[in-house]
This record gives structure tokens, sequence and C-alpha cells, in this order.
């Protein structure tokens, strides 16, 4: 076992066999390198909640993360909300829990599915959205990326009533319109006014028509061949769960010598933590203790990359066709081309050649038109 | 929009955030790591062996090239070789960019100027991919993090040609100075050989790895404090084991003694791996990430914006059918 005198490791060597310290190089610590530095930097996470009020979502948020967030909010009646708008309201928590910091950022919609006429009541979410992703873009683009905020949207739960039979038109259009920009997970909303059976009926419905209108919720990412069957059971049983039946609540109660989060009923108690109550501990567990980090990669590795590349698809044409305009972003002039950059230069070439083509002859006919 | 902050101190019960920890070991153990490490230093200094050393296999170029020659090359050229190596469960592209030629000819004015070029390539090759449309999901990384410069154990001070590299490549990349083959050297010349070549690193501004500029906080600047004032570390490195005190030990055998490599005793070569490999590996990689690369980022998109407003490009024809010369066709 080498003994350093004079420096100390930052990562203390275990003392092993002397046969395999003989062969330890060492890189075995990366992960806890990335890991020191990670809970030095701490994580973020933006979530967004929509569906009509009433729902339960404030609730529902209070209870994933423990915390308050609604305390002095006032509900405003019918009539002051004839004129409202959907807003976007931010809501941010600082959280460390063991050393590890989460910066939680809560979009709320107020307002949206409220009104008497609902139509584009979506616009002002998918607008936000946009909005942090061309932040973010401008941000990645810029000279200097030191200290970029991400503010994009990793998830947005979209709360379904569980009144109705399936999904209504509103929800079918709201999911469309957002499931190419954002993680969309749906959840039954106030699950304790259905029994297991209605339950399990309408989830049916639902998946079934998500598949029929072909909206793309937030898939889970397949089990590695090699984790153990423990796991793959619990994954699989995850997924059929989908979408969860969820309860809230921001009281705590006493239910069976505990306390614990709950609705107190004369009928019974509905506790939020117990499995086959609701599977609000699943939904907790997905989005916090399994996949958070997986919702964040997906959010910068498709959604935001589908924005990106239709945002410069967007700006080269329009430099196509105006010539006076600059381009915001970081266009490289060659100087040193290799190879394939010369094949795609060629082939861009002789694309602009025929645009300007066509453009020539298109202004020679509005010249003949006019004449 | 409005925003409220509130700080959440007391909650009832565990939300299980610190899970997310071990959500991203999961994925970056999944994925790998890169690293890339350059040496440079003329013939001779032991390059290849350390580089085996440090790794504890044979990832130089000498041990791989089937029909490697032992000659000074005319010029200098870059090889680099890559290995998949494996420890643990954690996978690693090891990439050694070896640079022969360097310092070994009668006159060697400019001979950095094929490495500058080297690293910098990297970095545009990164560049690229990053502006591109459709980009990569994780980027190729073979920019260099890593260039670890061999000084010849002379016991005087830094010669000219170990001042014109490290001044110039110290601006692009982490430079790590190690005294080669130091086992002619005693404790005393040693530690005097350091003080001096210290002294000529700060007379000509030139700023090692790990630079005290970059230290993000006070524990981190003690911590590399005290590196700053052992370097440049004296190393020896072999492939040999042999028998000490009844244990196998890498080490050289000579007629006075053993000079056992793993020994803090003897040499450095310890404090070397554990800098390089066992505590600072992410942060050289985070360094030429976050510094480096945006500095050369920076100035290429100065440059180009310097470009294209110079040139006054139009992509389309005028309207009289005459068309500018389109050089702002790098829509990559």
């Amino acid at each position: 076992m080498t003994s350093n005198i004079r420096y100390k490791s930052r990562i203390p060597v275990k003392t092993e066999d002397s046969t395999e310290e003989k062969q330890y190089v060492g890189f075995a610590t990366l992960p806890n390198q990335v890991h020191r530095k990670s809970v030095k930097k701490g994580f973020d996470f933006t979530l967004m909640v929509a569906g009509e009020s009433g729902m339960g979502k404030s609730t529902l948020v209070n209870s994933l993360f423990l915390t308050d967030l609604y305390k002095d909010r006032k509900l405003l009646n019918a009539e002051e909300r004839i004129n409202q708008t959907v807003e976007i309201i931010k809501h941010t928590v600082d959280i460390e829990e063991k050393g590890v910091k989460l910066k939680l950022t809560i979009v709320d919609t107020p307002g949206f599915g409220d009104a008497v006429n609902n139509n584009q009541c979506w616009k002002p979410i998918t607008d936000y959205i946009d909005q942090q992703f061309e932040q973010y873009f401008r941000d990645e683009s810029g000279l200097n990326r030191k200290n970029i905020q991400d503010n994009r949207v990793h998830c947005c739960l979209y709360f379904i009533p569980p009144f109705g039979h399936g999904l209504r038109p509103v929800d079918v259009e709201f999911m469309k319109a957002l499931h190419e920009k954002v993680n969309i997970i749906p959840l039954i909303a106030k699950a304790d006014c259905l029994t297991p059976n209605e339950i399990k009926k309408l989830k049916d419905r639902i998946r079934e028509e998500i598949d029929k209108f072909g909206i793309k919720v937030y898939q889970f990412p397949e089990c590695d061949s090699d984790e153990d069957e423990e796991f793959k059971q619990l994954d699989k049983e995850l997924k059929e769960c989908t979408p969860f039946a969820v309860i809230g609540s921001n009281t705590v109660v006493e239910a069976r010598g505990q306390r614990v989060r709950g609705r107190l009923y004369p009928w019974g108690i509905v506790e939020v933590e117990n499995q086959s109550h609701c599977d609000f501990v699943k939904l907790r567990n997905m989005l916090i203790r399994s996949h958070m980090h997986d919702l964040k990669d997906v959010t910068c590795d498709v959604h935001y990359e589908n924005y990106r590349a239709q945002c410069i698809q967007e700006m080269t044409s329009k430099l196509a066709q105006d010539n006076r305009m600059e381009s915001p972003i970081p266009i490289l002039p060659l100087s040193t081309p290799d190879v394939d950059t010369e094949k795609l230069i060629k082939m861009k070439d002789e694309e602009l050649k025929r645009m300007q083509e066509m453009l020539t002859k298109m202004q020679q006919q509005m010249h003949d038109k006019d004449q | 929009s409005s925003i409220h902050c509130i700080r959440g101190t007391d909650l009832f019960g565990y939300i299980g955030i610190e899970a997310v920890l071990d959500q991203m070991r999961c994925k970056t153990m999944k994925a790998g790591f890169e690293f890339n490490i350059m040496v440079v230093g003329q013939s001779g200094l032991g390059k290849s062996t350390l580089v085996n050393t440090l790794f504890k296999s044979k990832v130089s170029r000498k041990s791989c090239a089937p029909d490697y020659e032992e000659k000074i090359s005319k010029t200098v050229k870059l090889h680099s070789v890559s290995h998949l190596i494996e420890e643990k469960g954690v996978k690693m592209k090891l990439t050694v960019i070896d640079t022969p030629g360097f310092g070994d000819q009668i006159n060697n004015d400019n001979c950095w100027e094929p490495i500058v070029k080297y690293v910098n390539e990297q970095y545009e090759k990164y560049l690229r991919e990053e502006l591109h449309i459709n980009r990569k999901r994780r980027i190729p990384d073979t920019r260099v993090h890593c260039c670890i410069y061999f000084i010849p154990a002379t016991g005087h001070r830094l010669r000219p040609i170990d001042v014109e590299f490290m001044k110039r490549l110290g601006k692009i990349v982490s430079i790590v100075p190690v005294i080669a083959k130091a086992d002619t050297l005693t404790i005393e010349e040693r530690q005097e050989f350091k003080e001096r070549i210290r002294q000529d690193l700060a007379a000509n501004g030139i700023h090692v790895y790990p630079q005290r500029e970059y230290d993000e906080d006070p524990e981190e600047r003690i911590l590399n404090n005290r590196i700053r004032e052992n370097i440049p570390f004296a190393v020896v490195g072999t492939d040999k084991e042999h028998q000490v005190n009844g244990n196998k030990v890498l080490g050289r055998k000579t007629k006075w003694g053993i000079i056992e490599v793993e020994n803090v005793a003897h040499c450095e070569f310890a404090n070397l791996r554990d800098l390089l490999i066992r505590s600072h590996l992410q942060d050289l990689k985070d360094v030429t990430h976050n510094i480096h690369y945006e500095t050369y980022r920076v100035r290429r998109l100065n440059e180009s914006n310097l470009n294209f407003s110079e040139l006054g490009l139009s992509a389309v024809p005028l309207e009289n059918g005459t068309a500018d010369k389109c050089e702002s066709d790098s829509h990559l």
C-alpha cells in the first residue's frame, strides 16, 4: 500500500489485497471525482404542472417536495376568473438533503382550461417552453458561457380529471401541442373518488386513447439486460401502472398509529404514501429517485436539439431570402476545410445555385406578368 | 411571470434527492470516460516507459507498434494511440499522443508548432461538431486534457527550449512538467533544481497545472497550493519488478541499490500518479473544457464575425443576376 507522506490523495485508497493493489491504477475513482464536483455544483430541475383549477396540482407539488409553496395563495372566485388568461408563475425552492443541493423550479399554469372558451389555451404554455429553449440557445451560442442558467422545462405533469371516461378534447389537444417540446407525464388527479376497478378501467382507456391519438408521452428507458430480476420486475410494474393515479395532501393525519400525510373522511383515511391507496409513491420515486436525470437528458438531447435544429434551419432559409439579415448564431467561414466539409460545401453550393436560378426565374416571371 | 424564492429548510420527511447522484453515476459508468494525454520531450527521456507505468499497461506507441524503430525522426510528427482500459467497472478510453522528434534536431526552432497546431485542431473539431445542426449526443472528445512535459535532470535550470515550449503551450493546454530520469539527482540536488525551475516558470509567466487562477474555492486552493509547492515532480519509470523485503516492487536495479518507483522516499512517481489519475483526472478534463476550449471558441467566434462583416456577404444574387462570391456557405 503506497503511503503518501508529502501529498495526500483526495480520495482515500482502500487497503486491499497486495496483489490487487499492485494492479490498481486508480482511475476507478473517476465516478467519485465526478460525484464530488456535482455535489459542489448542485442540481437544478424545472417541473411544470398543468391542468384545470381544483385538480390538486398545488397539493401534489407540496406533497412531492414536502414544502408549502402555496401558503398565502388567494383563490379567485368564478367572476374574477371570467376574464383571466392563462398565466405562467414560477416558484423556486432550494432544497438540500444529505449535502446534495437541488434548485427546484415549479412552473404553474393557473387559468388553463378554466374559461368558457378554451381555444388555444395551451398557447401561453408552449410559448413559455419555446422561450426557455430560445434563451438557452442564445446563451449556449454566446461568448460567455460560464454561468448559463438552465430554465428549460424538464417535465410537465398533466392532470386529467377523474370524473370523465377517458381523455377529453382539451386533454388530447394540449398533449399533442406539447409532446414534442417537453416530457409529458399524464396523471389521474384526485384519484380518491374512484374505486380500484374504476381506476383500472380509466387507466386502460386513457392508455388506449394516448395510442390512438398518437400522443408521445414520456417513455421510461428500457432496463439493462444485466439488471437483476427484482429491478426488472419493479420496472415492469412501473410501466404498467401509467398513467399514475395520484392523491395529494397538505395535512397530516393519524393512521394506524402513525402520523402520515392523508385525507380524513368519515368512511376512512386515505394515506398518500400508501401504495395500495394510490400511485403517489411510484410517481415520487420515478420523478425524483430514479428518473430525474433521464428526464433532464431527454429534454437536452431530444426536445432541445429538435428546437435548435428547427431554429437553425429557419434562420438559414431566411438568410437565403433576405441578404441583409445578420446571423445571430455563430457560422464559421472555413479556413481549414477537410474532405467532408468540402463535400458539404459543394452540395450547399449547388443547392444555392439552384435556389438562385429559381429565384431569378420567379423574378422574371413576375416582371413579365407586370408588363 | 412572477418568481418566489423560498428556502425549504424544514422538510417533514425524506424526499430522496441524492438519488440523482446515483442516477448520474449509472449513466456515466455506462457511457465510459475519455482521457487524452500528450507526452512531450526529447528522445530517451523515458516518456513511453512513464506512461506505461502510470497506467500499468502497455499503452504507449512504442509498445503497440510492431515495427517500431528507435530512430530520431527528422520532423516533429504526432502519433496517437488509443486503448480501452477498465478498472472496477469503470471504462476508460485512454489516448496517448506522442511527439517524437521534438527537441531532437540540431536546429529546434519552432519545433513546438506542430504541437500547437494539433492542440488547436482538436478544439476546432469539437467546435464544429458543437455548431452542427444535427449534432451527436456525445461529441467525441479528442482534445488534449493534459500535456506532460519532460525536463531532463540536468540539475541546473530550465533550458530555452523548455521555456519556449511551455510559454506557448501553457496558454492553450494544461501542462504538467516532470523531471525525467530523476535517479541521477540526490534529494538536495532535486530540491534545488525544483526551486530553480519554479523560479524560471514564474519569471517567464508560465502557468502550469493546477493554475492558480482556476482554483474554485478556498478548500481547493489549499490542496492545489500544496501541489504547486512540489511541482515539477521528479519521476522514475520502469516496468520491471524486483524483490525488496519479500515484496515485489516496481524498480530499477543498480549495483548500489534498487530504486523503488512507487516509494515516495525514492521518487515522486506516486505523487504524479495520484495527481493525474486518482484525484485530478476529472478536473483536468473540466479545465480543458471550461477554460481552454472556451478561450479557443471565443477567439474563433470573434475572428469569424470579423470576416463575416468585413466581406459584406450576400447569399443570393443581386437583381441584375450577378452573384457575390459566397464565402458564408459554411452552414455546417
